[in-house]
């Protein structure tokens, strides 16, 4: 256990990837099995239970503590675990020998019941010290919050083993914590572990952004082209072993939506766009965002916001690879396998035919009239399905950027690299006489440009809130964005989707950047 | 006479009647009596000001020959008399242990003893005298780390910390932010007691009270000025302390691949940490945490206590369950004004 929280205090303040990757490498390599299985599985998140309840913790705490004490140390802290780590009485007679592993642990909690969890709970904690306490109470509950995701740990594993990360990703769903297998293969003690028929994840294939040049090359008549729907990429995979939808990164969603899965059967790994979708019509970005921000979501949810799947591809029907084939025999396997499914939430991703160019760009051009679009998809009907981001294959015409004149309000310092610049901005919007804030954005300038932007802070720095530095209201930027939806949460009422730099308008009065009623004239009829 | 009688709070500070003295005012005063150095205790432009001999020689380090018109130095444990010479206040110096030259001054009138602790410590530190218990009818603590979440490792084993990152990223310059008086001198010789002595490099706001601990017989081994180091890249794997609210700046962009450590007892919440952007906090704090804290309200065993600066809800409430008469310093002006308006 003092390995594991020496392992999350160093994880959870370091920044920066590689120093985290640096830290958890050297973790694996000093911790023995089974104890750094259940660590890469407690970070990965794919501890597949909580050990106690928040509520268990806090009952215990008030029993050694005066409630009043307790409060006020919360309402300074902020937040439970760490409160009851350092308020949890230390006992004189800690040893270093006496503390538990965290297989031990992990199993003790396995075996416990509801009424004997907080015991054991107790029992540990008397036995840890306020780092040790932390670690176990946020195990336990599930909360790690260190910064390093599902993917980055799969890629610190890859890196560690030096194998590719799509081995890991094939293989992560196939085997289980503490991964005493797969961490024996990493380390070439032992064979890849074998994982077919296992319910896994397949690497995607991914597009590039076209060029005005690939456009004038082209010959229509070669490419598939398809609407590029505004939700998430998915792959849904079933075999006779269970079935499952996963993000592109490879993350398990099933839990989220369980009303697309319901229906599906047999076997198959299919790729697609997950929406929200009443019937055939797709709703928009932001109605599935509220789908995605509730890991369970409730059953009114589901019905109000039902999801579905726009599917384009299929990499394996039945037991069959047909990665192998082209996309536009892909496309036939893929029909029929939609019409064995007899799923109402599945649907085949409409093929636009087009001849010339002329009609291509017609239809880019149309193509931003429905909310639910982002562009357009065009593929290659000879492209076999290939892992990665082959060149040539596949491209992504987005439809062009709204654009807004805005004034910058407020600037925060970046992270890692960017730490001692101020590289994070809030820009306003006028209503009346008056800046409303619309947004944030930290990217879309160059270095050259991001010195300048530090320095005009630093000699325009008005106040300060914490780590926010307030500016004088005379920057205009021109910020890019994908679309604007209404958002009763933010004070002006509105949210941009993916907000970037386009240009810095030094020339422009602040006077003359745009009004709050024009950007939300942008927002979508259907919206 | 009962000290609420005598002292009182108004916007410069604390305020003696009888002596006519400030303790630790804001503003410049024709009399102050300093506890310790630092800089929210310890200003410029006082016509009198009484303090011992090292926080005058720090008040004069940091502001210049001309800091006060009179300067009275003070030994501990030696007396001096203010006010009227038949109603006289009796002023004495106790060490504190918060840094060197800081001390807890007894303000003795008409048979009432009132201890003003300043800044303290229990810990031990080789640079001041320990703080001793000294009895009075009237204690007034601080309670900045005054909520019982707040419990100090003991420094070695936070050094310890500071040494392993150290092996694990040899390459990585580690900048300490510390405060330049105190505590950037306390952690270079838990540094020097664990063994280490390679040079230290030093931010420029922290050479000229290192050269006044070593003057005042505090040996700090090798130190180096940053500034001095022609090739930057050189300082790759090295400690250097600097000023905390340099570790965000500019000036840190020329050191090569930094890793941000921070020494306060802020250090212990991950939340204020990690606002710190320090990757590495060490929790090494020149005041009393919670236990340390009751044990001094214990020892002095003052039946009424007053509590300043920080978190003053807790320890009051706790000082009142002990069975001590507790209340808020702050709150103390404005009960006087309802009194006297009746």
């Amino acid at each position: 256990m003092k390995a594991f929280s020496d392992l999350l205090d160093q994880l959870y303040f370091t920044s920066g990837n590689n120093a985290k990757a640096a830290i958890i490498k050297e973790y694996l390599r000093s911790t023995p099995d089974p104890d750094r299985g259940w660590a890469i599985a407690a970070i990965a998140g794919t501890l597949k239970f909580d050990f106690f309840k928040r509520n268990t913790v806090k009952t215990l705490m008030l029993e050694r503590i005066d409630p009043e004490l307790f409060a006020m140390s919360y309402d300074y802290v902020g937040e439970m675990s760490e409160t009851v780590a350092h308020l949890w009485p230390d006992s004189q007679a800690t040893q270093t020998d006496s503390i538990p592993r965290l297989a031990d642990i992990v199993e003790e909690f396995q075996n416990a019941s509801r009424q004997t969890a907080g015991k054991l709970l107790s029992g540990y904690l008397d036995l840890l010290d306020a780092s040790q306490r932390w670690a176990l109470i946020k195990l336990g509950t599930r909360g790690l919050r260190v910064g390093v995701s599902a993917r980055s740990m799969k890629q610190i594993l890859a890196s560690y083993g030096n194998v590719d990360i799509e081995d890991i990703e094939s293989l992560w769903h196939g085997v289980a914590p503490p991964y005493t297998e797969l961490l024996a293969w990493l380390e070439g003690k032992a064979e890849k572990p074998d994982i077919s028929g296992e319910v896994t994840f397949h690497p995607v294939m991914l597009s590039h952004p076209i060029d005005d040049q690939t456009l004038e090359q082209i010959t229509v008549n070669d490419w598939q082209v398809e609407y590029k729907y505004d939700g998430i990429r998915v792959q849904l995979v079933c075999t006779e072993k269970g079935k499952a939808l996963f993000s592109r990164t490879g993350d398990d969603i099933s839990q989220a939506f369980p009303d697309v899965l319901e229906g599906i059967s047999g076997d198959g790994v299919v790729d697609g766009e997950l929406l929200i979708m009443h019937g055939k019509d797709v709703d928009s970005f932001n109605a599935l965002q509220q789908r995605l921000n509730r890991k369970k979501p409730p059953a009114k949810l589901i019905k109000s916001l039902p999801a579905g799947l726009i599917l384009y591809d299929i990499l394996r029907n039945g037991d069959t690879d047909v990665t192998q084939s082209a996309l536009t025999e892909r496309r036939q396997i893929l029909s029929q396998w939609i019409a064995g499914q007899q799923c109402s939430h599945l649907h085949l991703s409409q093929t636009l035919n087009l001849t010339d160019a002329a009609s291509l760009r017609k239809k880019h051009e149309q193509a931003s009239d429905d909310v639910a679009v982002e562009g357009l998809m065009l593929k290659r009907k000879d492209s076999r399905y290939v892992p990665g981001r082959p060149k040539g294959q596949w491209y992504k015409w987005k439809r062009d950027p709204k654009l807004v004149d805005a004034v910058i309000m407020y600037a925060q310092r970046g992270h890692g690299k960017r730490s001692s610049y101020y590289s994070d901005f809030t820009f306003g919007a006028w209503q009346d006489d008056k800046l409303l804030p619309i947004g944030k954005a930290y990217s879309g300038f160059t270095d050259e440009e991001l010195k300048k932007l530090d320095n005009w802070v630093r000699r325009n720095a008005v106040g300060r809130f914490g780590p926010v530095r307030e500016v004088k209201k005379e920057l205009v930027i021109e910020v890019a964005f994908d679309a604007v939806h209404p958002s009763p949460r933010h004070k002006s009422g509105i949210a941009l989707r993916f907000p970037r730099f386009h240009r810095i308008r030094w020339d422009k009065p602040a006077a003359e950047a745009d009004t709050l009623e024009t950007i939300k004239a942008l927002i979508h009829s259907t919206d | 006479m009962h000290p609420r009688d005598w002292m009182r709070v108004n916007d410069t500070g604390l305020y003696c009647e009888p002596a006519d003295a400030y303790i630790d005012p804001m503003v410049p005063v024709t009399r102050a009596i300093i506890t310790h150095g630092h800089a929210d205790h310890a200003r410029a432009g006082h016509d009198h000001v009484y303090a011992t001999p090292t926080t005058l020689k720090i008040m004069t380090t940091r502001y210049g020959e001309e800091m006060a018109r009179e300067q009275t130095a003070l030994d501990y444990r030696q007396s001096v008399t203010l006010g009227d010479d038949k109603d006289p206040v009796t002023v004495t110096f106790y060490p504190a242990g918060h840094i060197a030259g800081s001390a807890q001054a007894l303000i003795e009138y008409r048979g009432a003893r009132l201890v003003i602790s300043g800044d303290y410590k229990r810990r031990p530190d080789p640079t001041c005298e320990p703080f001793e218990v000294v009895p009075c009818d009237v204690f007034i603590t601080e309670a900045t780390f005054g909520l019982p979440v707040f419990t100090h490792p003991p420094i070695d084993q936070e050094i310890q910390k500071l040494l392993h990152s150290q092996q694990v990223f040899p390459d990585r310059c580690h900048v300490v932010g510390t405060y330049a008086l105190g505590k950037c001198q306390r952690v270079i010789l838990a540094l020097r007691d664990a063994g280490y002595t390679r040079p230290l490099y030093l931010h420029g706001a922290l050479i000229r009270l290192c050269d006044l601990y070593q003057e005042l017989g505090v040996a700090l081994g090798p130190l180096v000025a940053v500034s001095e180091v022609e090739n930057k890249q050189d300082l790759a794997g090295e400690i250097i302390l600097a000023p905390p609210s340099a570790l965000a700046d500019r000036w840190s962009r020329s050191l090569p691949k930094v890793r941000t450590v921070m020494a306060s007892g802020w250090m212990q919440i991950r939340a204020r940490a990690r606002q710190r952007q320090a990757e590495l906090p060490l929790i090494i704090s020149d005041h009393c945490d919670w236990p340390e804290l009751l044990q001094t309200l214990e020892e002095v065993n003052a039946p009424e206590v007053w509590v300043t600066h920080g978190r003053e809800d807790a320890l009051i409430y706790q000082a009142e369950k002990m069975g001590f008469n507790a209340r808020a310093l702050s709150l103390l002006g404005y009960e006087e004004e309802d009194d006297s308006s009746e």
